[in-house]
């Protein structure tokens, strides 16, 4: 069953792979407060929002060290879904970086904290939290738009 | 929030918040739910002809990796079946029916009676099984009227 709609597919388990390593980032996060830690987990969700999800680092983690591990995937699968989240993980860290740079307390911590909760559903259940949430944006962006 | 021990609870609320949340989603998805008085869809909302006796309305959108899986359980699973028709939209691009029908995730699959009354709604991917289980009073129904 493959689906040549797709241009360039990608192995599902390498965004899987890289909410792990998120979630273990985050958790490290909260544990220590740090903001240098959130600076860079925001970086990297910056990339992976911006340049698409494979340019992430920790999707060059999974290809270098993962993948040839591995069999090859059973299925590709659409990098949309997966790059839409790092820009939801963009802003909830980027919000908690700013506000912990206006010297609010707690943010980094807070912060932290929301990301990992996405973070893990992805890497524990195979959620993506920041997709369940796109049409519930959509819906909130365009109040009463016409029909088609 | 500086104290380590702050931090540490701070941690454990998180993993303890998303393992319940992933569990009961985990536990919803794919369930059909059977709809009360269900709003009433014609081929012209839907942009497309209603199956004979049953149609699966799936709300996808283009950032839902569950949607892909879902479209080829039903098109795997719709050929089969005499009358059933799978009408799929972009909630994105339709969002007249998604708040008409309060299609709140993707995928939604609702399942349509032969005048367009919804009677089944079910969120998250489903099985072939459960897909099968959502048109199967329909079709059940169908076969006992030819009767």
């Amino acid at each position: 069953m493959t689906t040549p709609a797709t241009p360039s597919g990608i192995d599902p388990r390498g965004p899987r792979f890289g909410a792990l390593v998120t979630a273990v980032v985050l958790a490290v996060t909260v544990l220590t407060g740090s903001v240098w830690l959130l600076a860079a987990q925001t970086a990297v969700f910056a990339v992976g929002a911006f340049a698409g999800i494979g340019a992430s680092p920790y999707g060059w983690l999974f290809r270098a060290l993962v993948r040839p591990r591995l069999a090859p995937p059973a299925e590709l699968e659409d990098p949309r879904p997966p790059t839409f989240s790092q820009l939801v993980g963009l802003v909830v860290t980027g919000a908690g970086l700013v506000l912990a740079l206006l010297g609010v307390g707690g943010a980094v911590v807070v912060a932290a904290a929301v990301a990992f909760v996405a973070a893990f559903l992805n890497a524990a259940f195979g959620l993506c939290l920041g997709c369940e949430l796109y049409l519930l944006l959509a819906r909130l962006r365009a109040p009463r738009a016409a029909a088609q | 929030m500086s104290s380590p021990t702050l931090r540490l609870a701070a941690l454990l609320a998180a993993l303890v918040l998303a393992c319940a949340v992933g569990l009961w989603v985990q536990r919803r998805n794919g369930r059909s739910r059977a709809v009360v008085a269900g709003d009433v869809l014609a081929a012209a909302d839907l942009g497309a002809p209603l199956g004979e006796r049953a149609t699966f309305l799936q709300f996808s959108s283009e950032v839902c990796a569950p949607c892909r899986a879902t479209r080829r359980v039903l098109d795997a699973l719709v050929p089969g079946l005499d009358g059933v028709a799978h009408v799929e939209v972009d909630a994105a691009e339709r969002l007249d029916l998604a708040r008409r029908l309060s299609v709140v995730r993707t995928p939604t699959v609702l399942v349509l009676d032969p005048a367009g009354r919804v009677v089944t709604r079910t969120s998250g991917a489903m099985t072939p099984a459960q897909a099968r289980a959502a048109v199967a009073p329909l079709l059940a129904d169908a076969l006992g009227a030819s009767r």
